[in-house]
């Protein structure tokens, strides 16, 4: 089957959904997701979102800017940064007036909450910049959102998943699409593709991530010859959820809870003596783990506490219902009378697809546009994160980055039609489906996926060194001619999610050896990226961003600039 | 510990009708039922199609009928089991394969009552100003994760006769925002909700505030919104 629209946006996240907010009305858009509107992971996002609104105290553009750019660890780019934080007071004031529920302060206004790495006067101490609703900001944002696209009739392929692209030379004119209920295949024709499908940190076996995480979009976009930026950079947030590694919001921190080893020290004051608790999630993390190392883990075992108790029971049921509901349920303790055991946990992807500002894919080191191709939000990497994202500074780059694209694709389609027709792209795809469906069953999905992510712990988390990376890279290249031999027995058309999973570990294997080999080739620690082997930051060699581009002879990784504006780097202390 | 999962089969165009297949898994009492499905999917029958995105009782995917009581598979753990467990789809909607049921009439119903801020006022330059107070009104409203476990337990839903109810899922958000003090719709609103498949649908049974994940008191906001109705409508 073929259709036809101006506008394809693949992934229903808070950046695809913005995205076709913008757009509905003035061009003809689809949104195409494998999972059913609101269950997107951007629902699962807690804490807030930062802008400098400065309702609860002092607080501008600048220093957000300033802390971003440092929490980048000098690798965000910084003209991008501007673009974002200067926007961020109206992004926040849009969603209020389409209806987001806020948190209020006393007079009303919207609340705002600290959170990691966000300061005032650049660096002193912490500021409240983080626009919060309870601990679930992103799911009443997701639901806004969701909202506005009914009311703006906006068309969704729910439950569909994307298999490739359609290119007219070197345009891209649409996707391919398998429909989960149906099996069948359909040709989805259009002038500008929006790639928004999120990150994959379900390459990792403790993740925050949720099951669909599994970097379709990336992977799509790297196999059609875009490079990856900046892959090697994965951010293990601080406070996972003790073993179950379900996302223990920054908020938690940010409202005065605090991190104890086995003794009750308050071990943040040795590794960030200024902001403590508050450093960006980088440092926290290694801090966690160098406590585990030295033996100084809860029970002499792999996770810390986080201490709320002091904040009392109406206060954390009030701020943060979300993730005491967690613990209650996944652990049976409550934290307003017991401390919730933490461990870092894989949340988030600061590479990506490299965009331009207004999300156009960008296909080589010198920047050359790919025509027809965008991406928004954490498939993306424009490059605002850098090395290391601060905390609630991704809702404000989903929202940021979704509009610009709409209005760049609303724009774009109007100078083009329709590229020509191919029936061709489909079926690659059906005869691609057709061999998997042959139920070769010597190698199962599950046990190649699980070596994968033990695997990615290993070698390429928190602490990483030449041996490791190696290691793992083989160990990859290995699981990918395993995987050669797996095979599909479930025959069913309707639902089969072995199908999309067999699929979906294709990606996770590419991206496992891009993050890799990115972070084999960078020999200095910066931002989430620590080489135990190279522990200093090597502005002189590796002030740059990685671009990794799968090529005939394999991957091979290049490097681009780093755009700085108005903050020469600087040592990197909290 | 050893469970059993005793699951619903259908699938339309090639059973005749359900049956249903038992499944024995070794499972920590700590895992969640959802780690058990997966583990079936993964290791034993990959014929086996069920619904899951987030993992944590958040996206709302993972909604069915477990011991005869609609939840989310991702919030109940196995030491809350003996040794077997019966998981069967929701009830209320029709079954597309095993545990994966068509939700495409409860989003219709939920786009009915107008899901979305509307105010005639234009917006200032920044926030419109929202009292605590104001937002306390609406606050366990905006839990809801549309999972859609309290409309598949509501027996008036349940009830052939009585289908066309909105359901409590719906208008657990029009409570949301009817009673949220920015919007300027709430005439419009009530009428959207005032008849026998609105409103006034609701029995006060009470089941989905029984089941929801998320502890949203349910009947409760349905009572406010008949409340607020019936005293808009005996005003002067």
């Amino acid at each position: 089957m073929n259709f036809t629209h101006d506008i394809i946006i693949v992934g229903a996240g808070l950046a695809g959904l913005r995205a076709a907010v913008e757009c509905v009305g003035q061009a003809d858009v689809a949104v195409v997701s494998k999972v059913l509107p609101t269950r997107s992971h951007s629902g699962a996002a807690q804490g807030g979102i930062t802008a400098a609104l400065g309702n609860e105290e002092e607080d501008r553009w600048e220093w957000h800017h300033f802390d971003t750019v440092k929490g980048s660890d000098y690798l965000g780019d910084q003209d991008a940064i501007e673009i974002m934080v200067r926007d961020a007071p109206r992004v926040i004031y849009e969603l209020e007036h389409m209806g987001v529920p806020f948190s209020r302060t006393p007079e009303g206004k919207i609340g705002q909450r600290n959170f990691g790495g966000h300061t005032r006067d650049y660096g002193q101490r912490p500021v409240k910049r983080a626009c919060y609703a309870a601990d679930r900001t992103g799911r009443v944002v997701l639901d806004t959102l969701y909202d506005q696209c009914l009311r703006h009739d906006v068309k969704f392929y729910p439950e569909h998943y994307v298999l490739s692209f359609s290119f007219d030379r070197e345009r891209c004119t649409g996707v391919v699409a398998y429909d989960l209920a149906t099996g069948e295949l359909l040709s989805l024709q259009a002038k500008a593709v929006l790639l928004a499908t999120g990150g994959c940190g379900k390459i990792y076996r403790t993740t925050s991530n949720g099951f669909a995480s599994t970097g379709d979009g990336m992977s799509l976009a790297y196999r059609s010859g875009i490079p990856l930026e900046d892959m090697e950079f994965i951010q293990f947030h601080p406070t996972g959820l003790y073993p179950l590694g379900i996302l223990v919001s920054e908020a938690a921190r940010g409202e005065g809870g605090l991190l104890r080893n086995r003794f009750g020290e308050r071990f943040m004051e040795r590794y960030a003596p200024t902001v403590k608790d508050l450093a960006a999630r980088d440092v926290v993390s290694r801090a966690i783990l160098t406590e585990i190392r030295e033996k100084r883990g809860i029970d002499g075992k792999d996770y810390v506490h986080l201490d709320l108790i002091h904040l009392g029971k109406e206060k954390i049921e009030e701020r943060l219902w979300e993730i005491t509901s967690f613990v209650r349920i996944y652990l049976g303790i409550d934290p307003v009378y017991e401390p919730i055991p933490v461990q870092p946990t894989c949340h988030y992807i600061m590479g990506g697809i490299p965009t331009d500002v207004d999300g156009r894919v960008l296909k080589d080191e010198k920047g050359s546009v790919a025509p027809g191709l965008y991406a928004a939000g954490e498939c993306a990497c424009v490059s605002v994160h850098g090395a290391n994202r601060l905390g609630c500074n991704s809702l404000l780059d989903l929202l940021v980055f979704g509009r610009r694209s709409g209005l760049a694709m609303k724009n774009d389609v109007l100078r083009y039609g329709h590229g020509s027709i191919s029936a061709e792209p489909l079926k690659r795809m059906e005869s691609r489906i057709k061999d998997l469906l042959v139920p070769k069953g010597k190698e199962k999905v599950d046990s190649l996926r699980q070596k994968m992510q033990s695997m990615m712990m290993e070698s390429g988390s928190v602490f990483r060194n030449e041996e490791g990376l190696k290691k793992g890279i083989e160990e990859i290249r290995t699981l990918k001619e395993r995987y050669q031999e797996v095979g599909v027995s479930n025959q069913k058309k309707a639902f089969n999610y072995e199908l999309m999973e067999v699929i979906e570990l294709e990606h996770e294997l590419d991206l496992s050896e891009a993050i890799l080999l990115s972070a084999l080739h960078r020999r200095e620690s910066r931002g989430a990226h620590w080489r135990e082997d190279f522990p200093h930051r090597a502005d002189r060699y590796y002030l740059k961003h990685s671009l990794v581009l799968l090529t005939v002879k394999g991957p091979e990784v290049r490097y681009k600039p780093v755009k700085i504006t108005k903050f020469q780097p600087e040592a990197r202390v909290y | 510990m050893l469970l059993k999962l005793k699951i619903f089969r259908f699938e339309p165009e090639k059973d005749e009708k359900p049956y249903y297949q038992t499944y024995e898994v070794e499972a920590d009492p700590m895992d969640r039922l959802l780690d058990c499905l997966n583990r079936i999917r993964w290791e034993q029958d990959p014929t086996l199609s069920f619904r899951m995105s987030c993992g944590h009782g958040v996206c709302g995917s993972d909604g069915m009928r477990i011991n005869g009581i609609c939840g989310l598979a991702c919030q109940k753990l196995v030491r809350s089991f003996n040794e077997e467990v019966l998981i069967e789809p929701l009830p209320v909607f029709k079954v597309v394969k095993d545990l994966v049921v068509d939700l495409s009439p409860f989003f219709q119903k939920y786009h009915s009552i107008k899901p979305y801020l509307i105010t005639k006022t234009p917006p200032s330059d920044t926030e419109r100003k929202q009292s605590p107070e104001e937002h306390e009104r609406f606050e366990e409203a905006i839990r809801c994760i549309l999972c859609a476990c309290c409309t598949a337990s509501c027996p008036v839903n349940q009830n052939r006769e009585t289908e066309n109810y909105v359901g409590p899922a719906v208008l657990v958000r029009a409570f949301r925002y009817l009673f949220d003090s920015r919007d300027e719709a709430s005439e419009e609103r009530m009428g959207l909700l005032d008849h026998k498949d609105g409103a006034w649908g609701c029995q006060t049974l009470w089941k989905c505030t029984e089941v929801c994940p998320k502890e949203i008191p349910v009947t409760r906001a349905i009572g406010q919104i008949k409340k607020r109705i019936y005293e808009a409508k005996h005003e002067g």
